[in-house]
């Protein structure tokens, strides 16, 4: 009997004592488990030693005209390419109305530095490793790159023309140590 | 969760009545798959693959155990621990060859189970929780099996996954840092490879809880049948045990030995030779495709190869892949005709086997490199099928004259016997 006159006692514009314990024991359940679930979902982003953000230094003084090079960064492909003077004028011929992602040539390279394309060799569809880097691969119809799982085709500045990719081939942060010694990252 | 006429459990052992009473467990598998449930008596051979299905992931989840106890999910040494299994662990060759397969025999089943629904109307009222229940299955299934296919860290398992993990980056502003999470990198490595391992181990005993509500959800209005004629009365069933764990039975027989076949004649056929090279992230094979299973909605994500409206190529071949899987949670309800059976609906069945030669024909697509004329095919393929469910089946059901039907399952069986005096007398 005493607990129903407890119960009734509380009563303030209907709320009662127990509504209130209710609602707050929710929450703090509510409030708890979004505290354990927020480090259960972070632990799945990259690692510190994944995100150590590594450098490397390349040598491209080997690099002759019309030639590419395949390396990595941060594990993943970089395509260096001395680009030849034709296929410079192919990229700067084209309107950039004509362009999926439009960018001109001079944004993808370094002042002064035009001849040097360098590009991640991770295909912005679906992550593959286009072919055109190396001697005798298939460069695509526009005489870049061309990526073989799912068609995308490249051109000389290394910019989507025809496929399913929706960007250019991304250009790393990188800066010219001297004429021949680029560190990317 | 039966039929009245369900013969109730009694047991005949004092020691089974003591275990019953306290835990009716006994009584549960009686009335699940024994003598007390009632199943429609004219079930034809293509209702056996439900229990194929089950034996299949019961394979998967013994062979899957036995190999995690030798296997190493480092990416340093996962290729190598493949090898050590093939050729150091006693019968490991044959352990992980009957895991290979058996990923393989279990997509076989579980894809005919599915046509099977398509073609008897088992996904339609009062089984609609049943069919949504068998999707979110088959979607377990496909995590399950593209997470195995990454575990040997050969150049298809890596590309594999650096590919499906970018459907993810797909996706508008949030896509790339999704998919940085589901990696646990930039590519696919060690961090990837673990967590798959993991998850890899997980979910085949999720998929055994949903198959559990999947049964569950069946049991309560019970089997449909090839007349998709809901039972009547008593003498339009016979009890599970014996004429249906018989039937399941011998059905098992011949899935065991195709099964058996396929791993000691030919275990490599439906893999990929390339998977026998180490992952390596700089060169991407020259011609990638996944596990045959995935094939028809990997032709479906290819068919987009142009941008279309605001969304550019990439998103829709997703989007369109996903779609395409995701539509069948909303067939009970596109399928608005009251007969189930395709044997009472003249043009219903024609437009199935179209759509079973469509999937055929997308299938085909997704193994081909994308150039002309699999590109054109593809997005032909991908148009038909989206037109199946979205346009065809609801105006099919609408105006389609079913073929009368008969007045019970009973009526249906002794017709078609006083049709065949053969078989009266065989």
């Amino acid at each position: 009997m005493a607990s129903e006159t407890d119960t009734t006692a509380g009563i303030e514009d209907g709320v009662r004592r127990r509504d209130f314990i209710n609602i707050a024991a929710v929450s703090f359940a509510g409030v708890g488990a979004a505290a354990v679930v927020l480090p259960l979902v972070n632990q799945m982003n990259p690692s510190a030693d994944v995100l150590a953000l590594s450098t490397t230094e390349i040598d491209i003084s080997a690099i002759q005209p019309g030639q590419a090079i395949k390396t990595s960064w941060r594990k993943q492909p970089v395509f260096i390419r001395n680009l030849v003077a034709k296929e410079i004028a192919e990229a700067k011929a084209v309107p950039l109305g004509d362009l999926r992602d439009p960018e001109t040539i001079d944004q993808r390279t370094k002042p002064g530095k035009e001849n040097w394309l360098i590009t991640l060799g991770v295909c912005t569809h679906l992550g593959c490793v286009p072919l055109g880097a190396a001697e005798g691969e298939n460069k695509g119809d526009f005489g870049g790159y061309f990526c073989p799982c799912h068609g995308s085709h490249y051109d000389t500045a290394a910019r989507i023309r025809k496929g399913p990719a929706p960007k250019n081939l991304v250009v790393p942060p990188y800066e010219f140590n001297s004429d021949t010694v680029v560190t990317i990252g | 969760m039966s039929f009245p006429w369900a013969k109730n459990y009694e047991p005949q052992h004092p020691l089974m009545k003591y275990f019953d009473e306290k835990l009716p467990l006994p009584r549960l598998v009686y009335n699940a798959i024994g003598a007390g449930y009632p199943v429609p008596r004219n079930l034809n051979y293509f209702w056996n693959f439900g229990v194929l299905a089950g034996a299949a992931l019961v394979i998967q989840i013994i062979t899957g155990i036995v190999l995690a106890m030798h296997y190493a999910a480092n990416a340093g040494v996962a290729f190598n621990s493949v090898e050590h299994i093939m050729r150091d662990v006693n019968a490991g060759w044959f352990i992980r060859y009957a895991h290979m397969n058996g990923a393989s025999m279990f997509f076989i089943v579980v894809y005919l189970h599915i046509f099977r629904g398509l073609y008897y109307g088992s996904y339609k009222a009062p089984r609609e929780m049943v069919w949504l229940l068998g999707v979110v299955i088959f979607l377990l299934m496909m995590a399950t099996a593209f997470m195995g296919y990454v575990l040997p860290w050969g150049q298809m398992s890596f590309w594999g996954a650096q590919v499906i993990t970018g459907f993810f980056s797909a996706i508008p502003i949030v896509g790339e840092p999704v998919r940085e999470w589901l990696l646990g990198g930039f590519v696919p490595d060690n961090a990837t490879l673990n967590r798959f391992f993991s998850l890899h181990y997980l979910l085949p005993f999720v998929i055994a809880g949903v198959i559990i509500l999947h049964i569950w959800a069946l049991h309560i209005p019970g089997s449909n049948n090839p007349t998709g004629i809901e039972v009547k009365d008593e003498q339009d069933t016979v009890p599970f045990h014996p004429y249906y764990t018989a039937k399941d039975g011998f059905g098992l027989g011949v899935f065991l030995l195709v099964f058996v076949a396929l791993t000691f004649f030919s275990p490599n056929t439906l893999g990929h030779a390339d998977n026998y090279i180490p992952a390596n992230a700089l060169s991407t094979p020259a011609h990638i495709v996944p596990e045959w299973y995935f094939l028809p909605f990997y032709a479906i994500l290819k068919a987009f190869t142009f941008n279309f409206l605001w969304i550019d190529a990439k998103l829709w071949g997703v989007i369109a892949m996903f779609a395409s899987i995701a539509l069948l949670f909303f067939l009970p309800w596109l399928d608005s005709s009251p007969v189930k059976s395709s044997s009472y609906r003249p043009l219903y069945r024609i437009f199935f086997w179209i759509l079973v030669a469509d999937v055929f024909l997308l299938g085909w697509c997704g193994m081909q490199p994308a150039e002309q004329p699999w590109v054109i095919l593809s997005q032909l393929g991908a148009i038909y099928y989206f037109a199946h469910f979205l346009v065809i089946l609801p105006i099919v059901s609408r105006i389609e004259r079913p073929l009368p039907l008969p007045n019970s399952i009973t009526e249906a069986v002794l017709a078609k016997h006083a049709d065949k005096p053969s078989d009266a007398t065989a």
